[in-house]
């Protein structure tokens, strides 16, 4: 079995010393392990080349950050490109006059029936009135799994006793309009890329009801099909959005990088478990790491941005004065701030500041959820957030796992922090904001 | 011209420098984008070069594309090529193929019943490979139990019933979310009780990451372990043919909880090649025993190594 990444890393590019520049050599060599990390991550092949190539051509010459080296630097990079491309797209169903239609599609056994059940428990969550439409007349008691699921979490499941997929389809989603539902979801049969007949009785589902979404549900097991799979799909019914199941195991996943870069599509959601309530919103940054090969990647990179906010500190001091402060300044100061330990106790260490944290309960975990809608901005929307309107605001909650409202709360926090530090360059003590710290002030 | 990975994945730059020229690593930036169908014509005309570097670089790309992955892709090479001549690539791929897989597999159905035991991770096919198996013991003459062992999924149950009611084998149930081990222990003594040939016992899917399904899954075997001795005389482990290299592991943990003596690779009715169970054959020595080919009751095949090692690599 291959070692760690950054083991190999360590290996092949440790003699190179301490060089400030990615000069072609060491690119060579990381990219070399890279590409073997992302074909042991079931990658497809053409997509690692290309990949591999285009952040090759970035790397070239790039500064070698303090603090790392040369095999670190590029896989920095790389994580940054894959959680890039994975996160690019909106990750947001589409809703329309009532009932908006899901379809489904997927190869045999890719968990569509699972996901249509655990989507529309989710949708019901959101306030949503949903159903399940049975339309998988092929695999044998496909329509009692629906029904038993349905049941489990009381949302009607529309069947009918005709042979034909597409009136199962047509008939369910009628009723569900008679009853007024706002959603409706169409589990329909497993199907081979290469089954021309039925790829094409999919597209005819899809014409007679219209759905404001079709979701391809793919199994992050799989391998170098995927693209295939991708692609035919694409060209038959040019679905929205992939749901990545079946991520509670140990597969590395690569499959999912396969398809959105084949597809462009984003991933909508990760299914976790058989459970019905084991569906997540998808995170792009966990799957890079997942796919690179993990939590040493992650230790990497946390070093990667120690070393940037040794160097930039100075800058940054300059930037609070001036009174510009991005979200990227505030992702690294408050990673900085989290690196040196429990928050509440080191800014208890802060002149003036101890003070103010007497009334302030300081939440790592809310902490977590704050670093977490920052990662889930586009590097342009960190650098200028005056441009993060509605439904970026949305997106960053669905990438992030948490709300708009928290999204807002931020965003309003920041506005605020910016006011502080220009204080601050007047040589004032700001007051923190408790949106940042996770408190609320107990008055 | 060497291809030992070991010394390329060592610690010696140098090394791995002069590898990089000749070797995967630089067939893989630079191959062509057309290569497969190029490899398909020269295994239709029997025309591989060993001495065309290019045509070394097809084959490794054709191996990576199947899903055989980076390690057992770079044995098979360094093997083929260690062989000097290669007059047909199709035999000779053949051939180390069917080395890796070992002697063509059996099914020893002396013992009365003969009991099999059926796992996998979710959704490979388990349920659907018991239904075409027992269709292909009955065929054969050989009367057949099976055993719902997946009474989580639902309707598992009634989709096995199905497939019983097809295949014309006897079926014995179990209550939704009651004890697989106790449905193992009806269907092997209703298979004694009945004198039937066969007992052919389903379970749920389970990823091989989750210690306490595998430990239930040993439960399932213990008991039928405890009830006829030498059983379960075949454990059987499906595996999805788009699977990636997440196959060797699941290979490796449900081998190391229940014992595996073979793999039964469905859905090759797809584009996906299924090299994952090179993979597996390779670093584990588990054969291929059966092939799925779609989803009726006939689409079942004993696996041939030939025609598996020529489809892997054409098209
Ligand atoms: N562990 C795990 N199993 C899943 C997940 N999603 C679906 N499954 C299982 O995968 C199998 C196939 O799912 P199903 O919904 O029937 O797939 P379909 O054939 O595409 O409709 C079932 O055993 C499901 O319980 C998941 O996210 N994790
Ligand atoms: N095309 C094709 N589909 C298959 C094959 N074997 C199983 N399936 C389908 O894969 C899906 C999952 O099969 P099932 O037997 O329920 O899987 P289990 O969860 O492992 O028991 C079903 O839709 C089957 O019809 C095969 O060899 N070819
Ligand atoms: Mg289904
Ligand atoms: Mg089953």
């Amino acid at each position: 079995m291959f070692d760690a990444l950054s083991d190999r890393l360590q290996a092949t590019l440790g003699v190179l010393g301490r060089a400030k520049r990615l000069d072609e050599d060491a690119v060579n060599k990381a990219m070399r392990e890279i590409r073997l990390a992302l074909l042991e991550a079931d990658v497809n092949f053409q997509v690692v080349r290309d990949f591999v190539a285009g952040v090759k051509a970035e790397a070239l010459g790039d500064d070698i950050l303090k603090g790392l080296n040369a095999g670190q630097q590029v896989v920095k990079l790389v994580h940054d490109r894959l959680t890039e491309l994975m996160g690019a797209g909106d990750s947001q169903l589409a809703f329309g006059r009532s009932p908006t239609v899901i379809l489904m599609a997927g190869l045999q056994g890719s968990g569509k029936t699972t996901t249509s059940a655990k989507l529309a428990l989710h949708l019901r969550r959101e306030g949503k009135q949903a159903g399940l439409v049975a339309a998988d007349l092929q695999r044998p008691a496909a329509i009692d799994q629906l029904e038993q699921l349905g049941k489990q979490i009381s949302i009607p499941v529309y069947r009918t006793d005709t042979q034909d997929p597409v009136q199962a389809a047509v008939q369910g989603v009628a009723r569900a309009k008679e009853d007024g539902l706002d959603v409706v979801i169409v589990d329909t049969a497993g199907r081979l890329n290469v089954d021309e007949a039925l790829m094409d009785e999919l597209a005819r589902i899809r014409d007679a009801v219209k759905p404001l979404n079709i979701l391809l549900v793919l199994d992050a097991m799989t391998g170098q099909e995927a693209v295939n799979v991708a692609e035919a799909f694409q060209a038959h019914v040019a679905f929205d959005g992939v749901v990545l199941t079946k991520l509670d195991g140990d597969a590395r996943g690569g499959a999912a990088l396969s398809v959105k870069a084949i597809t462009g599509k984003p991933i909508k959601f990760a299914s976790v478990g058989e459970k019905l309530d084991q569906l997540e919103v998808f995170h792009p940054d966990r799957m890079a790491s997942r796919i690179l090969g993990m939590g040493d990647v992650l230790t990497l990179i946390e070093k990667a941005e120690a070393a940037v906010a040794d160097d930039d500190q100075e800058e940054m001091e300059r930037r609070m004065r001036a009174g510009e402060f991005t979200f990227d300044d505030f992702l690294k100061s408050y990673r900085m701030l989290r690196k040196m330990g429990p928050v509440k106790g080191i800014l208890k260490l802060l002149p003036g500041v101890g003070q103010q944290l007497d009334g302030v309960d300081i939440d790592e975990a809310q902490m977590a959820r704050v670093e977490a809608i920052v990662l889930s901005m586009t590097p342009l929307e960190r650098r200028s957030p005056s441009i993060i309107n509605g439904p970026r605001r949305r997106r960053i909650a669905a990438g992030s796992g948490t709300s708009i409202d928290e999204v807002n709360r931020l965003l309003a926090a920041r506005k605020q922090m910016q006011k502080m530090m220009k204080q601050f360059g007047k040589g004032t003590m700001p007051m923190l904001p408790p949106e940042l710290t996770g408190g609320k002030p107990r008055r | 011209m060497s291809r030992t990975w070991a010394e390329l994945f060592g610690d010696e730059p140098t090394v791995a420098d002069e590898q990089e020229k000749t070797g995967f690593f630089g067939r893989l930036r630079d191959s062509l984008a057309k290569s497969r169908r190029a490899l398909t014509a020269e295994l239709a005309a029997g025309t591989f070069d060993t001495g065309d570097e290019e045509a070394w670089e097809r084959l490794e790309e054709a191996l990576i594309h199947g899903d055989v992955g980076v390690q057992a892709t770079a044995e098979i090479v360094r093997r083929l090529e260690a062989r000097g001549e290669v007059a047909d690539l199709g035999d000779a791929l053949a051939e180390e193929i069917e080395l890796l897989f070992g002697a063509a597999p059996t099914f020893d159905l002396t013992p009365k019943p003969t009991v099999i035991l059926v796992v996998g991770v979710n959704g490979t096919g388990k349920t659907t490979t018991v239904g075409k198996l027992a269709q292909k013991f009955r065929e054969h003459g050989r009367s057949v139990l099976v055993g719902a062992g997946d009474t989580f999924r639902a309707a598992a149950e009634e989709q096995l019933e199905i497939w019983a009611e097809r295949a014309g084998a006897d079926f014995i149930g179990a209550p939704a979310g009651g004890d697989p081990a106790a449905v193992a222990f009806d269907a092997v003594e209703a298979g004694k009780a009945r004198g039937r040939d066969v007992v052919i016992v389903d379970t749920a899917g389970r990823l091989h990451t989750q210690s306490h399904l595998m430990d239930e899954l040993a439960k399932v075997r213990r008991v039928i372990e405890g009830r006829i001795d030498g059983a379960p005389h075949e454990t059987l482990l499906v595996v999805d043919a788009t699977t990636g290299q997440n196959g060797l592991q699941q290979a490796r943990l449900f081998g190391e909880a229940v014992g595996l003596t073979g793999v039964a690779l469905t859905k090759l009715d797809g584009s996906a090649k299924g090299g994952i169970a090179v993979a597996i054959a390779y670093e584990l020595g588990l054969p291929v025993k059966l092939v799925g080919v779609g989803e009726g009751l006939d689409d079942l095949r004993p696996f041939d190594p030939r025609e598996f090692a020529r489809a892997l690599v054409s098209g």
